[in-house]
């Protein structure tokens, strides 16, 4: 049962095949089986999980209609505030702090009684490709336990993928939900920047930080976004659009879609047999009366560099507030009020985090603020341009989610811009603020691999359709066996 | 040698909205600590910051009443620094986009128009306040407590360009600043509570020089006396050290009222670097003309332009006008007590110096004018009273205590108390003639020409009447009753 998507796990709730204390107790029992291997959560949040299971059963036992992912259980990624639950962003500076106030999209789900599971492990802040920078420890791929989940929503991603949890909710600043997607064969979701409150989520780079979702199916993802999107009055960047469903295109024709492929994503960063893989499977697609065309996005060979400008600029600002004064880690070894911050800061933040605040100071300095920053706030407008103009012509823009397979830890730790070049393919799309998914497509040295589809802002309907379609051709199937064996 | 003082200000002042800047928590004073304060404003993880519009509303305002021009587009910033009164170690502020430019007020120095320009005016958030336990400082303290209460209220902050000449003209600025902020309703403009606060910026130069000395800044002015005070030391202290042959450094000095000194607080080297950049969790706000031109609707008559009202419609003196515009309540409470009663033949001149005694009367006992509710009726009555010779004007100041901050109807109180000038000739006369019975010397006196003693018996006429005769009246009655007149 474990194994089945949102979707069939709230029929069985629906038709009264199973009640959702028992799927919650499954679900729970699994992931603390598991998770001793996997180290896919930093909590797991009984307690909470059982009391809204109940009440969707006390609902069913009185006849009342259930709303769709009622009694659907979910994992929630560790840096999204839930009331009174240790919310740590994987980072000892946040060890044991407990939020006094609950995020929007938790908020969100409460209503829709969801079970939340867990919370579940990330790269320290979100900063990271492989949960590596975890102060908890690295989690595992359930693919291959010896290789890393990606990051930083690794846990998240972890759970949908091992059946800890049929849903989960990641955040994506340059493709921390779609690269661990990848990396795991599942689901996930980058809303366009503004679809979903960002009020609860400890933030990253503000302007680049997103929530999304990860499940095992595409259609999964679309009902669960039309649980977390809408406008959010807390949230002064939330915009203010229409309520759609996104389910609506999800049956909508592919033939005839065109889709771009740009050169910059698709190129000598790939190796020849990803390369291979990509255009075999390319080929198979055109079959199915897709047309697909190469384009050149110019701007996008400096997205890397404008990103590790912009989001340790956020950030630098961000993370200043852990400064042991009100809440989390305060250092013993303090004489004086600036030495207490100063050694709470040193001791509480990992490598990598202190390393992009040193950037993002150095960045924001007076003297060097016009030469980095406000350059890459230009180049930042190019590449949305460039999209726009890709955007009059193509349906989607597609490329790998990912330039390798998961990688093994320890692989790319010692030189942190191999570790960010991990993330290439994905970071211009936060940039430009748009809608993009990684759908599972398949195999490249028996680890999965994910294909980025992305939509021009707004048009997260669009995409979901074509990605469904996209799924059904590529067949792709969790293998649990698999994944049990291992465990 | 000839000196020349160059001066600008930073004026803080806090605005008087229900809310904070970026949250729902209460803006109010003097609250218990840590009581108004949510997660928002005491910066936990994850919160993000909502406009308050309001703020933006009294911007506008401020704006328009000091001549400036209002930026259509309109951005915060994040000025970044650690201290434990900014829970987010960052300032929401405004930076190279504020929302008011190139204004100007206009003071006047020794019966002279001086204009003063103003650079800049933002929206910024003010800080929490830390409490130092076992010493004034953080330097000794055994430890130190933070109130969160005022962090996040909303200030504006009001950058005037360097052509202040000299300490008193700062003084001046500043009230007329603080003046324009209360008739705005915008904020209380309270510097003991820290409501209305100030930096200076004083540099000097030789006279005649174009290039600007090193300037240094005075903070910690917390009274109109010590703006004044502070400045003029600092003034002193660099013109000293220039004509001992030294050089100024450019500092932060700290003011200190107690000993009436300034001590350095940091070096230019010291200085922050706050590394602003436009805060990514706000987004741009846009000023179109509609705004603009709503606020300005909704501006109060300012007191230059119901100074040149008063002296044009009502011919009062300027002194007399200026001193009833000082605060917007007077103005208004002297114009309706002087409209509620005009058809009774009272002038405005009358009511003026009635208004005028009256509010003097609140300002010398320490008493508040704006909780003076019957003011006006009050003022009106009371002119009246003035007008009819019903009583003296010397008497208007003896019953004052009595009736301000009741409802006393001040004609009432008068025929109450008895108070009423004795103006009936007839009773007047019986008691002339019995003065002048009883005084037969100084009668003679003055019958032969001796004026100086009218004064005696004025003063004997006044005794027995309990100082309620009509002075103007008796003094004739008694001429003629003497047969002099």
């Amino acid at each position: 049962m474990i194994h089945l998507n949102a979707h069939e796990l709230f029929n069985k709730i629906k038709n009264k095949e199973v009640s959702a204390l028992e799927l919650t107790n499954a679900f729970i029992t699994h992931s603390k089986k598991t998770n001793a291997v996997l180290n896919s959560y930093n909590l797991i949040t009984e307690e909470i999980a059982i009391n809204t299971a109940n009440r969707v059963d006390k609902k069913i036992a009185t006849g009342e209609k259930l709303e769709i992912f009622e009694g659907v259980p979910i994992a929630i990624k560790d840096n999204i505030c839930i009331e009174d639950i240790e919310t740590t962003c994987s980072s000892k500076i946040l060890e044991g702090f407990k939020p006094p106030y609950n995020a929007t999209i938790i908020e969100k789900l409460n209503a829709m009684n969801m079970p939340i599971i867990g919370k579940t492990n990330m790269d320290e802040f979100a900063m990271g490709s492989s949960t590596e920078t975890s102060f908890y420890g690295v989690s595992k791929n359930p693919w291959d336990i010896s290789t890393v989940p990606g990051g930083s929503s690794g846990g998240s991603a972890v759970a949908v993928a091992s059946g800890q949890a049929p849903l989960s909710i990641g955040s994506d600043t340059g493709g921390s939900i779609r690269q661990p997607a990848s990396f795991c064969g599942i689901v996930g979701v980058k809303p366009t920047y503004g679809r979903i409150s960002r009020y609860g989520l400890m933030a990253f780079a503000s302007s680049l930080d997103q929530i999304g979702p990860f499940s095992k199916t595409v259609e999964d993802s679309a009902h669960l976004l039309n649980i977390l999107c809408g406008y959010d009055f807390r949230d002064s960047t939330s915009q203010n659009v229409k309520a759609e469903d996104f389910t609506r295109d999800l049956n909508r024709s592919i033939k005839g879609i065109k889709v771009a492929i740009p050169k910059e994503l698709y190129n000598s960063s790939l190796s020849k047999e990803v390369k291979d893989y990509y255009d075999q499977l390319i080929n198979k697609l055109s079959n199915e009366g897709i047309i697909f065309e190469e384009i050149e996005l110019p701007s996008l060979k400096y997205a890397l560099s404008t990103y590790y400008i912009i989001a340790p600029a956020e950030a630098s600002s961000n993370l200043s507030r852990y400064d042991g004064v009100r809440y989390g880690y305060r250092s013993e070894n303090a004489n004086s009020l600036i030495e207490m911050m100063t050694k709470s800061r040193s001791e509480g933040f990992g490598d990598e985090v202190k390393r992009r605040i040193l950037i993002g100071n150095y960045v924001l300095s007076s003297g060097y603020y016009d030469a980095y920053y406000k350059k890459a706030q230009q180049v930042r407008t190019l590449i949305k341009e460039d999209y726009k103009k890709a955007f009059e012509t193509y349906d989607v823009i597609l490329s790998p989610t990912t330039p390798t397979p998961a990688f093994k830890p320890g692989e790319k730790t010692a030189n942190p811009l191999e570790m960010y070049l991990n993330d290439i393919m994905t970071i211009p799309v936060n940039l430009a603020g748009l809608p993009a998914i990684s759908i599972p497509c398949g195999m490249v040295n028996n680890l999965p691999m994910g294909l980025q589809l992305t939509g021009n802002v707004f048009e997260e309907s669009k995409l979901l359709g074509i990605s469904n379609q996209l799924e059904k051709i590529l067949c792709f199937k969790l293998n649990n066996s698999f994944i049990e064996g291992v465990l | 040698m000839s000196w020349e003082v160059v001066i600008g200000l930073e004026i803080h002042a806090q605005l008087k909205t229900n809310s904070k800047l970026f949250c729902h928590c209460s803006a109010a004073f003097g609250d218990t600590p840590n009581t108004n304060i949510c997660p928002v404003c005491t910066a936990m993880p994850g919160v993000l910051p909502v406009l308050n519009k309001k703020v933006v509303d009294s911007a506008i305002k401020l704006g328009l009443a000091t001549n400036c021009k209002i930026n259509s587009i309109n951005e915060f910033s994040r000025k970044n620094y650690f201290y434990p009164d900014s829970p987010k170690a960052y300032q929401i502020s405004q930076f190279d986009k504020p929302i008011c430019l190139a204004g100007y007020l206009n003071i006047m120095v020794n019966n002279e128009l001086r204009r003063i320009d103003i650079t800049r005016i933002h929206m910024e958030e003010d800080a929490g306040k830390l409490v130092h336990q076992g010493s004034d400082n953080i330097s000794g303290a055994t430890h130190s407590l933070v109130d969160l209460n005022r962090c996040s209220v909303p200030l504006l902050e009001i950058v005037s360009e360097p052509v202040i000449r000299s300490a008193t003209e700062a003084r001046l600025y500043m009230e007329k600043m603080r003046q324009i902020i209360r008739y705005l309703d915008i904020g209380d403009g309270n510097m003991e509570e820290g409501s209305l606060r100030c930096d200076a910026n004083v540099s000097i130069r030789k006279r005649g020089d174009i290039k600007l000395g090193t300037k240094t800044e005075v903070k910690n002015l917390n009274s109109f006396k010590s703006v004044e005070k502070a400045i003029n030391l600092e003034i002193d202290r660099q013109i000293d050290i220039l004509e001992d042959g030294g050089t100024i450094i450019q500092e932060t000095r700290h003011y200190n009222e107690a000993t009436a000194s300034t001590t350095s607080l940091r070096s230019k080297e010291e200085a922050h670097d706050y590394r602003y950049f436009p805060d990514p969790d706000l987004v741009p706000i846009v000023i179109d003309e509609l705004w603009i031109e709503t606020i300005r609707k909704e501006l109060p008559e300012l007191p230059e332009a119901i100074q040149k009202r008063f002296v044009n419609d009502y011919n009062l003196p300027t002194d007399h006008s200026v001193r009833l515009t000082s605060i917007k309540k007077l103005a208004e409470d002297f114009e309706n007590a002087y409209k509620n009663r005009k058809n009774e033949n009272i002038t405005p001149l009358e009511t003026a110096n009635v208004a005028l005694k009256y509010y003097d009367y609140f300002l010398s006992n320490n008493l508040d004018f704006s909780k003076s509710n019957h003011a006006s009726f009050q003022i009106g009555g009371l002119t009246f009273l003035v007008n009819t010779s019903t009583v003296s004007s010397s008497t208007i100041t003896s019953i004052l205590p009595d009736i301000v901050n009741t409802n006393y109807d001040p004609i009432e109180y008068v025929k109450e108390k008895g108070l009423a000038q004795v103006s009936d000739t007839g009773e007047l006369k019986s008691i002339i003639q019995d003065v002048i019975k009883e005084n037969p010397g100084p009668a003679e006196e003055i019958k032969s020409g001796k004026m100086q003693t009218i004064g005696f018996m004025m003063g004997q006429i006044m005794q027995k009447t309990k100082g309620k005769a009509n002075p103007g009246l008796a003094n004739k009655m008694l001429k003629e009753l003497l047969g002099i007149s």
